[in-house]
């Protein structure tokens, strides 16, 4: 009695604490900024990606809540930011703050349906949730313009201060800057109390209650929370790129997401970050070359990594690390 | 009455379709999403043979059907199989891996644009009745269905294959203790199930169209017909998809504005009240 007491809980306060690779790995977009000046509109796709990677990893890879669409609250995120702005109200960060509000509430609601079912009705609900998010954006023009996108966005300069200019440097700075500080509130989140019961909950299922977790209330707080996050980038990406297409909210979206995830290794924010960073510049380099290759690529590099390397870019880097820890 | 009647024949063709990852998804508990790039071959071996080869329409049917199920058997030995134990979310992404490859090939073989196809003579036109107009292919459908639903349901229900079948789901281990090869069984089913995809999509031709991006376009219809059949189920799919077909196309022709919204909307509500299925049985494994 007295040893479970006084169990040493060292290790997990530790893992809070920031480590030196961490914090090289934040110069990453700084560097970036200056190696590639030209192509600040694709890294800005990078970020506002990572950020909706992000949002899928609390949910599938903390929680362990399959979602296969996940682009619902991307999309409504940015059709409540793209909305706003249309109509005079083009402030990003109330945009920003908006989109987290509405889109938090859909996962609210939404979570309740989500945790019924097993892994394939869930997969089956939040599908059909995004579908039919879809065909009310493509059916309602008046409102969402439909197939032809949401034009017409005014939004205001950041703070007041830095207008969007043309070159989209305040875009990169602005989407680097949410991600980073969401990031932050991620990590303490994954690291907290409560992110270790969603750990538990994800590894015995039947045990957590036993310990005086409520399974149910902790998942949908964890959905609800992903919910924002996945609305904030897709806010980011209406105001930075001042147009919603009806595109956000596709199947693709989701399912590319998924892929993401799991090229990076879900279970892990960095996973999210550094798969998006590979993804992406994988995309841009050889879709130039020829787009069916891509996918063809895209495919086969699924199948291999679900065959072989579960666990994507962080797995081989841990693995990668404890080979060199050997050799030393 | 048309409209009943047209939604009774897009729903027999789902069901066509989609009783091939019934036979996956629900006795062999895979979900297999690359189920309509199985259906797209079959569409595309039948097109090709069809127009290229002038073979007549109803001998590239089984033909089509072969050729599927010959793909599919390769592929479960190599790999499939290998992923029987693997989660649900494994899975998915796999079969995503192969469905962007197979929407790559179709591009790459047959170019982006829809595949034309023409009837033979005695399958077009329409058989007028007062008040109804029936298509001769779709009732083509109809009945080639309902007799592919009694087989199945024979086969499954009535056969040794089908009682073997059942033991090596419910428990492989004890299904192999009592000699059967449960690896066998599997292959076979994987194949009938893929031979009905392929028989699917190359009926489906001529109703749903044939382009690479088949597999994307229709696997949520595939999809909703297992969940709301109750997967594994033959009657049941039977029935959703004929509910499917009934309410899609009456949507479409009552209700143009919300569109593809209601079935969404349908399946979401049933999977809430009965997330296993409306003739489900609860997983046994």
């Amino acid at each position: 009695m007295q040893a479970a007491l006084t169990l040493d809980l060292a290790p997990i306060a530790r893992a809070d604490r920031w480590r030196p690779a961490e914090l090289a790995f934040w110069l990453i977009p700084v560097a970036a900024y200056f190696i590639f000046p030209d192509n600040l509109v694709l890294l800005t796709q990078i970020a506002i990606t990572a950020l909706f990677c992000l949002s899928l990893d609390l949910i599938l890879g903390y929680a362990g809540i399959v979602s296969l669409g996940h682009a619902a609250f991307f999309g409504l995120g940015a059709y409540a930011a793209g909305l706003l702005a249309a109509h005079g109200y083009g402030d990003p960060l109330f945009g920003l703050v908006a989109a987290a509000i509405v889109t938090a509430v859909l996962g609210y609601v939404t979570s309740f349906l989500v945790l019924r079912g097993a892994d394939l009705t869930r997969l089956m609900v939040t599908l059909g949730v995004a579908m039919m998010l879809y065909e009310v954006a493509n059916k309602l023009t008046s409102i969402t313009g439909g197939v032809d996108g949401l034009q017409g966005m005014e939004v205001l300069p950041v703070l007041g201060q830095f207008e969007f200019d043309l070159y989209g440097k305040t875009a990169y700075w602005y989407a680097i800057a949410v991600l980073f500080v969401l990031f932050c509130v991620a990590r303490k989140l994954v690291h907290s109390p409560f992110g270790l019961s969603l750990k538990g909950i994800r590894l015995n299922v039947g045990r957590m209650p036993a310990i005086g977790a409520p399974v149910n209330a902790r998942l949908s707080a964890v959905y609800t929370i992903g919910a924002a996050y996945a609305g904030i980038a897709g806010a980011l990406l209406a105001q930075t790129t001042q147009f919603v297409a009806l595109d956000v909210l596709s199947f693709n979206r989701s399912a590319e997401l998924l892929l993401i995830l799991v090229l990076g290794g879900s279970g892990s924010l960095y996973g999210a970050l550094l798969g998006t960073i590979v993804f992406m510049s994988a995309h841009h380099l050889l879709s130039d070359l020829n787009p069916q290759y891509w996918q063809f690529w895209l495919g086969a590099l699924l199948v291999v990594i679900v065959l072989f390397a579960r666990d994507g870019v962080m797995g081989g880097l841990r693995r990668l690390g404890a080979a060199l820890g050997r050799n030393k | 009455m048309t409209v009943i009647f047209d939604g009774i024949a897009s729903g027999m063709l789902l069901f066509l379709i989609s009783v091939g990852l019934s036979v996956t998804l629900g006795l062999m508990n895979f979900v297999n999403l690359a189920h309509g790039a199985f259906a797209m071959l079959g569409g595309y071996v039948c097109v090709t043979l069809l127009n290229r080869a002038g073979v007549p329409f109803l001998a590239t049917l089984p033909i089509a059907a072969l050729a599927t199920a010959l793909v599919g058997v390769v592929l479960e030995r190599t790999l499939y199989r290998r992923l029987y134990a693997a989660s649900h979310l494994d899975q998915v992404l796999f079969s995503i891996g192969l469905v962007f490859m197979s929407i790559a090939g179709a591009h790459y073989f047959f170019g982006a644009q829809q595949q034309p196809m023409v009837l033979p003579e005695f399958l077009q036109g329409q058989i007028n009745l007062p008040g109804l107009d029936i298509g001769v292919y779709r009732l083509f459908l109809i009945v080639l269905s309902l007799a592919i639903a009694y087989g199945l349901n024979r086969l499954v229900r009535g056969t040794r294959f089908g009682a073997q079948l059942r033991a090596s789901v419910d428990n492989p281990r004890a299904a192999r203790g009592v000699g059967i090869n449960v690896e066998r069984i599997f292959t076979l089913t994987f194949a009938l199930g893929t031979a009905l995809a392929g028989l699917g999509g190359a009926l489906g031709v001529e109703m749903l169209g044939l382009d690479p991006s088949f597999p994307v376009k229709y696997i949520v219809y595939f999809l909703i017909v297992v969940a709301v059949g109750g997967s594994g189920n033959i009657m049941g799919s039977l029935v959703a998809s004929l509910i499917l077909g009934v309410v899609d196309v009456a949507g479409k022709y009552y209700v143009p504005q919300i569109g593809a919204f209601v079935i969404y909307a349908v399946m979401v509500v049933m999977l809430i009240f009965r997330p296993q299925g409306l003739f489900g049985r609860r997983a046994a494994r």
